[in-house]
């Protein structure tokens, strides 16, 4: 199993640990609900290094970018970061992304764990245009650190100004490393994502920096269930459950990403089509006030009959209640549609509602 | 690990405690720390015995949920009535006030299945 720099920090904290996309992971700390709250209310701080980087460069990077991806790239400047997705050309999910502008012919592609060989193969198979396409992702680590606490805590350990805006990065530099210090994050809260090439070493003192500087907001370290908790509540998809090569990015809810009069790129034509035919199915989000919980693939019904089924799903730690998103037929998809999770034979009271689950 | 002597155990992670013809039953430590943070316990209140190897409610957890088995058969006497607002005493205290039902046993030889502490301890890999 493939462990990360934060690999003996974990042990040291007494993290339960998972194997996760083939890494050994912390799944959690504590407590799920207490470091999901902890991020909610302050600050917590998260080892991703599993996550992919993907560095594409040459003079036609953004011409393949482009054609690689759904997203506009050709609006970014150097300093921003775009969400993205690359589809098949029937329109399926290979993964989603961020893409970071590096300069005029660099890009960094933070890919799914779980897809970093299946992705760097389909680049390298799509790479007509002679682009260097390196994939770096055993190289650097990455850490999140959220919270509406997050920006004290990281202006504390970085000597520039740190006022970037939403989906903004710059390189600084942290413990004495290079990083790139980017303004995003996977939880619906202000935060940063810090991505740096580093060993074990590095690594301990850029965490023990951010620790250190955290603990007067009792900075929390969180694991990947906080993680997965946290994104549910915001309605953000999670490759794997809520999308993948069988859903397209219309149906998922990412025709905001979808650009489609961009210009030609991988999957246009039958996205089009989907945005022009209508999609038969959509995903939505579910909640219910009964005290049973729906879980990936348990069926959503109306009216005794099967018209979807749960992708994700868990208890809310801060509604405390059930909630999921989930694919069901269109016509089941407006606000307030009247549905239930079947679980365990039982039809269980719910209903669709907008996303995401918590208002920010 | 915290597996206490005087209990006995299930191959489900469940513990049993037995004083005269009746028995308290809950989860194990290891098996909390597997669930992660408890959030409900459906037990049927209208349920009146439980079966040996049978479901007898659910536990649900943030991460998943898990059936309860009856580690042997017998008549509902209680069930924990603060489980329902205060779930999380099974993370906290399994062995203890996050215990789940006690119910009378119908035939004492159905203990003869459960395996002890040490037995259990090897099962866990401890």
């Amino acid at each position: 199993m493939k462990k990360t720099a934060f690999y003996n920090i974990h042990k040291k904290l007494g993290a339960k640990l998972v194997d996760f996309a083939g890494f050994d992971m912390p799944i959690q700390y504590s407590s799920i609900i207490a470091e999901h709250k902890a991020v909610r209310t302050s600050v917590g701080i998260f080892d991703v290094s599993h996550m992919g980087e993907v560095f594409i460069s040459g003079n036609k990077a953004l011409e393949f970018v482009q054609h690689i991806t759904v997203n506009d790239a050709s609006t970014l400047s150097p300093g921003r970061v775009q969400y993205s997705a690359m589809c098949y050309p029937d329109g399926g999910i290979v993964d989603d992304l961020l893409v970071y502008k590096l300069s005029d012919d660099e890009f960094m592609l933070v890919v799914n764990a779980s897809n970093i060989d299946k992705d760097y193969k389909w680049m390298i198979e799509n790479n007509k245009l002679d682009v260097k396409i390196d994939n770096q992702s055993s190289d650097y680590s990455l850490i999140a650190v959220q919270g509406p606490n997050s920006h004290k805590v990281v202006q504390k350990v970085v000597n520039d100004n740190i006022d970037l805006e939403y989906y903004h990065f710059k390189k600084e530099k942290i413990a004495g490393t290079d990083v790139i210090l980017s303004r995003t994050g996977y939880t619906g809260e202000i935060g940063y994502e810090i991505y740096f090439k580093g060993n074990e070493f590095e690594a301990e003192k850029i965490w023990t920096e951010i620790f250190e500087a955290g603990k007067e907001f009792n900075i929390q370290p969180a694991g990947l269930a906080a993680r997965d908790s946290l994104r549910l509540e915001m309605g953000f998809c999670l490759y794997g459950n809520d999308i993948d090569k069988t859903t397209n990015t219309i149906e998922a809810g990412l025709g905001w990403i979808t650009k489609l009069k961009k210009g030609n790129f991988i999957g246009r034509e039958a996205l089009q089509k989907f945005k022009d035919d209508g999609v038969i199915r959509k995903l939505v989000g579910m909640i219910s006030d009964e005290k049973i919980f729906p879980r990936k693939d348990y069926p959503v019904y109306v009216s005794g009959k099967g018209v979807g089924s749960v992708t994700s799903g868990t208890v809310s730690p801060i509604l405390e209640k059930p909630i999921a998103l989930g694919y069901v037929e269109k016509e089941y998809s407006n606000h307030d549609t009247e549905i239930s999770f079947l679980i365990r034979g039982k039809e269980i009271s719910a209903k669709v509602v907008k996303l995401p689950f918590i208002k920010k | 690990m915290n597996i206490p002597g005087n209990l006995k155990y299930t191959n489900d992670h469940e513990w049993v405690k037995v004083e005269g013809n009746v028995a308290t039953v809950g989860i194990t430590e290891y098996a909390q720390g597997e669930l992660g943070d408890v959030v409900f316990v459906d037990i049927d209140e209208g349920l009146a015995e439980i079966s040996k190897g049978k479901s007898f409610g659910t536990i649900e957890a943030v991460k998943t949920v898990s059936d309860l088995y009856g580690p042997f058969s017998g008549k509902l006497i209680e069930i924990n009535s603060k489980l329902s607002d205060s779930p999380e005493l099974i993370n906290e205290d399994p062995f203890g006030e996050g215990w789940m039902i006690k119910a009378e046993l119908s035939n004492t030889t159905d203990l003869d299945d459960l395996i002890d502490a040490e037995a259990y301890k090897a099962l866990i890999g401890q």
